[in-house]
């Protein structure tokens, strides 16, 4: 952080690694070893308070595993990530622990799943109330909720209905209700919109950038639409096989990409202005993280790979207020060109 | 004319006419579909769009002649080089399609059969459409998974679904739908369950592939950035209907119907950062509750009163066709205050 003062929330040296191991005998008998999944494999990540920090990479590049570990659904490997100058992983007192909690939620991606169906949407969204002790009396609790209800844009009548009542839209918005309800400071979003058509993809993150202006929420919003995270965030993490390939602000890293990888992304997107022209696909799929290649894990892919790539992982160096790990954008072999985006409607 | 009609002049490859779709419920029947009509020329690519329940899947659904039952096709007519085919009994419409229609659903996995090596699913395919000996199905399959682009394909011919990865899979279920030279590929969201990167490899095999053989492919998809790419013509549904069909660069530069315009601000754009996306209200109506005229007249902001009653029929605007009654001679009819079209 520029002003020295600790950020608000700080991930340093985050692993988390998965035993995706046969069991002891099938191991014995075909004499195979452990075989571990590294998820994530070393993060460092600062979130300023009131900003918007995006993950974005291809499915099984950890990070749906990252959002899971800052709330705190799994404990990390190694590593630390602390929430305002408290460290999640710490084990700690059941009143700090709930204290800490209420500070903090989480927005799923699949709003039929992350709804219990047997409940009625007022007691979902007055649980967390009821858990944490937040109201006086039932009257506040009723207060509380129906004003929930209001600024996700339903009414406080639809408390009585239950989830299967609700479009996919109106449930992920009774979620969002239900992650406010605590009145936390930071929420963890994982792909909240992916499963949303986009006309109700628009709705919810207007909604989401207004309840951030209004609260001063903090967002780690987890996507692998670069679309949708050019024009929530603040600031932008690129990740590949467990790592951050590149970090930047959001203009920055759309304007003056750095690492291949967040190039080959960039001009994969389908974009409404393409229309007859082709796209540049990209050779190669995403290697298994079980068995991740030597050196720089993209190189497989990369086109400007050499010999130093294939050997030697590269570090996170700074660079344009952000920071790519990336040899040869250290050794100047590969220009940063700036793009430009016609398509300003 | 660049309209509903497809750009070429000879006889349309596909034609649909009126087609209804609908389902018999206890509490009454549902009409999914509902007057769909439009054309498919030779080597054209179709994209339909539109959101979950628009009815885009069922329309693809009835042309290859897979509706799951109780949804069936209530009228209307489906023509494939001039014969009608909604009405064939199940074993002719089964030599048709693969013969003459290829499919390709969302899910890679969930087509390919767990149990059978790629290569023998490939042979039965070829053999049950094409009269060919079992050595020359093999090597027309081999030339096949080739051609999709396959690393390998000798070797990976004897391999099983689970040992290919998503977009590879992908490939040979493109390449089961090309065993037979199909005329027409119905490819329903190709590229969802796929990433941008593998998604941007199958979407460029499949503009090849059509380019080379002179397919034509009815592309459904809810992403308008595929359609961008890859469409001829697009159409969009809404609430079951066809809103707006028009050349591809017409509808998304200067689409007619207010829900087409609506949709194109919604999509998050590079480029143009914006403080709000522009949003449309509310949400697509369900089935039961369709409102009369305009389906879409409760989230329109330019509607009157004539949306409220009478149902806009497809209409020339612009180089498109739009179920607007904006391009009326007569107009929307009359603004309408707010109240009266809640009530």
């Amino acid at each position: 952080m520029p002003d020295g003062t600790p950020p608000f929330v700080h991930i340093e040296g985050l692993k988390r690694h998965f035993d995706v191991s046969p069991p002891w005998l099938v191991r014995l008998l075909e004499r195979r070893g452990r075989q571990i999944v590294q998820a994530v494999d070393g993060i460092d990540i600062d979130i300023a308070k009131g900003e918007t920090f995006s993950l974005v990479g291809e499915s099984g590049c950890g990070k749906s595993t990252v959002a899971r570990l800052v709330v705190g659904l799994y404990g990390p490997t190694a590593g630390h990530i602390t929430f305002d100058g408290n460290d999640i992983g710490q084990r700690r007192g059941r009143t700090q622990t709930s204290a800490l909690r209420r500070r903090l939620q989480m927005i799923f991606q699949d709003p039929y799943a992350s709804l219990n169906p047997r409940w009625r949407v007022f007691d979902i969204i007055a649980e967390p109330i009821r858990a944490f002790g937040l109201a006086v009396d039932k009257a506040d609790l009723e207060k509380q909720v129906g004003d929930l209800l209001r600024q996700v844009r339903l009414t406080p009548a639809d408390g009585r209905k239950y989830p299967h009542e609700f479009s996919g839209g109106q449930r992920q918005r009774v979620s969002i209700a239900r992650a406010l309800a605590s009145r936390p400071e930071f929420l963890v979003c994982d792909e909240p919109t992916s499963a949303l058509d986009v006309s109700v993809q628009a709705q919810i993150l207007n909604l989401m950038m207004d309840l951030q202006r209004r609260f001063g929420l903090t967002y780690l919003f987890i996507s692998h639409n670069l679309a949708v995270v050019y024009h929530i965030s603040t600031r932008v993490g690129v990740m590949y096989l467990g790592r951050l390939v590149e970090q930047a602000p959001t203009d920055t890293l759309f304007k003056r990409p750095k690492h291949p990888y967040t190039r080959m992304l960039l001009d994969t997107i389908p974009d409404l202005d393409l229309t007859g022209r082709q796209r540049v696909p990209v050779a190669g799929e995403v290697p298994s993280p079980i068995n991740p290649p030597s050196g720089c894990s993209f190189h497989p892919r990369c086109p400007f790979a050499n010999e130093r790539c294939k050997r030697e992982r590269p570090q996170l160096l700074p660079i344009e207020g952000g920071a790519v790990a990336c040899h040869a954008i250290e050794e100047k072999r590969l220009t940063i060109e700036e793009r430009s985006y016609a398509n300003a409607r | 004319m660049a309209t509903g009609r497809s750009v070429s002049n000879n006889a349309p490859l596909l034609e649909v006419r009126h087609l209804r779709v609908e389902f018999p419920t206890r509490r009454g029947t549902l009409l999914a579909v509902d007057d769909v009509s439009f054309e498919i020329a030779a080597g054209e690519v179709l994209g339909v769009v539109g959101e979950s329940g628009a009815g885009k899947s069922l329309t693809g659904n009835a042309i290859i002649g897979l509706l799951e039952p109780p949804g069936r096709v209530a009228g209307g007519e489906i023509r494939l080089e001039g014969r009608r085919i909604d009405t064939l009994p199940y074993e002719e419409m089964r030599k048709v399609r693969g013969a003459m229609m290829g499919a390709i659903f969302q899910d890679p996995l969930t087509c390919l059969n767990p149990l059978y090596s790629i290569g023998r699913q490939l042979v039965e395919t070829i053999q049950t459409h094409l009269p060919l000996p079992a050595g020359q199905a093999r090597k027309r399959a081999i030339d096949l998974l080739k051609e999709v682009g396959i690393p390998g394909a000798e070797q990976r011919f004897d391999h099983y679904p689970h040992q290919f990865s998503g977009g590879m899979r992908q490939r040979v279920v493109i390449a089961l739908a090309l065993c037979a030279g199909p005329k027409l590929i119905v490819a329903d969201e190709p590229t969802t369950a796929l990433d941008v990167s593998i998604q941007a490899q199958v979407i460029a095999l499949l503009k090849r592939l059509c380019r080379e053989h002179g397919t034509a492919v009815m592309l459904v998809t809810h992403d308008m950035g595929v359609i961008a790419e890859t469409a001829d013509r697009v159409a969009v549904m809404y609430a079951g209907r066809v809103a707006e069909i028009g050349p591809v660069r017409e509808v998304i530069k200067q689409a007619k119907h207010p829900y087409t315009k609506g949709l194109m601000g919604s999509i998050p754009s590079l480029g143009h950062r914006a403080d709000r996306l522009t949003q449309i209200d509310g949400a697509m109506p369900r089935l039961t509750e369709i409102p009369k005229g305009c389906a879409f007249n409760p989230r329109c902001g330019q509607r009157g009163l004539r949306c409220l009653v009478e149902r806009p029929n497809l209409m020339t605007a612009g180089g498109s066709l739009a179920a607007c009654w904006l391009h009326d001679r007569q107009g929307v009819g009359g603004a309408v205050a707010g109240e009266l079209a809640d009530a």
